[in-house]
């Protein structure tokens, strides 16, 4: 008995279904992709070694401190006790809202004290101080 | 003069379709940023959530504005920070650390303070208004 086996072999590699595949990955970044972005203030961010990494940069908002004690957040300068109206209104938008602090290495602890007691007054308690790996 | 025009099928040229779907999904690699902000975590107390605490399970950690450090009455180099801290969480694991800054010590000396904080596996940090 003859057992009946296909001959035919295809070699080659199908490509009818590459426009799909590519339009997934397209997909897939276009989604991902945060384009909002602001630019903050020129700053050299203190090191450290214990890091941990932001989540989600969608639940993640940013205040910008010079080594001038300028406070910049989404591009717009704030006095100190200005923060609190925004952050607040920025934590009943998102509740899972963590405050990433981009402050300078030369900032004042006065200064940064103070955002300190204005986040607490916001509500906006999950804090991260924004910093580089330090190598030793 | 009447043109004779041959109608050749209705079809939409797909062959480029996957250049342009390449093209964008370039564009997209290219704008998204993978490398997520990195830092030193803290959850702030909320507000108006004092509580007394015992005066033996506190441990005061001072910064002046020179960068010095004070540890419970003793001063001491930064990078020393975490073993001594270490040390005295294995003997009282309720110890909190408050660490209190003068306003005008330098941002990079308090990270670095929080820091060696984090590497003793401090969790109880608390921080003190400067002033």
């Amino acid at each position: 008995m003859k057992v009946n086996r296909k001959t035919k072999l295809d070699t080659e590699i199908p490509t009818a279904s590459m426009p799909d595949i590519i339009f997934m990955l397209l997909i897939f970044f276009m989604v991902t992709t945060v384009l909002r972005e602001y630019s903050g203030l020129p700053i050299s961010l203190p090191k450290a070694k214990r890091i941990e990494k932001l989540t989600s940069k969608r639940h993640t908002s940013h205040i910008w401190v010079s080594k001038d004690g300028l406070i910049s957040i989404e591009d717009k300068l704030y006095a100190s006790d200005g923060i609190r109206h925004v952050m607040y209104e920025k934590r009943v938008a998102d509740p899972q809202l963590v405050i990433s602090l981009k402050a300078d290495e030369r900032a004042k602890m006065g200064l940064i004290s103070a955002i300190h007691g204005e986040l607490r007054k916001a509500d906006a308690l999950k804090l991260n101080y924004s910093s580089k790996t330090a190598v030793d | 003069m009447a043109r004779k025009r041959r109608f050749k099928g209705g079809n939409i040229p797909t062959s480029s379709m996957a250049d342009i779907a390449f093209l964008l999904l370039i564009f997209f690699l290219v704008t998204t940023t993978i490398d997520m902000d990195k830092g030193l975590g803290m959850v702030l107390p909320a507000e108006g959530e004092e509580i007394e605490i015992s005066k033996k399970n506190i441990l005061n950690c001072l910064i002046n504005s020179t960068g010095n450090v004070l540890l419970g009455g003793e001063g001491l180099e930064i990078r020393d920070l975490s073993k001594l801290i270490r040390q005295k969480l294995a003997e009282n694991d309720k110890l909190i650390i408050s660490v209190k800054a003068h306003k005008s010590t330098s941002y990079k000396d308090y990270i670095a303070v929080i820091d060696q904080l984090k590497r003793a596996n401090a969790t109880r940090i608390s921080i003190a208004e400067s002033n």
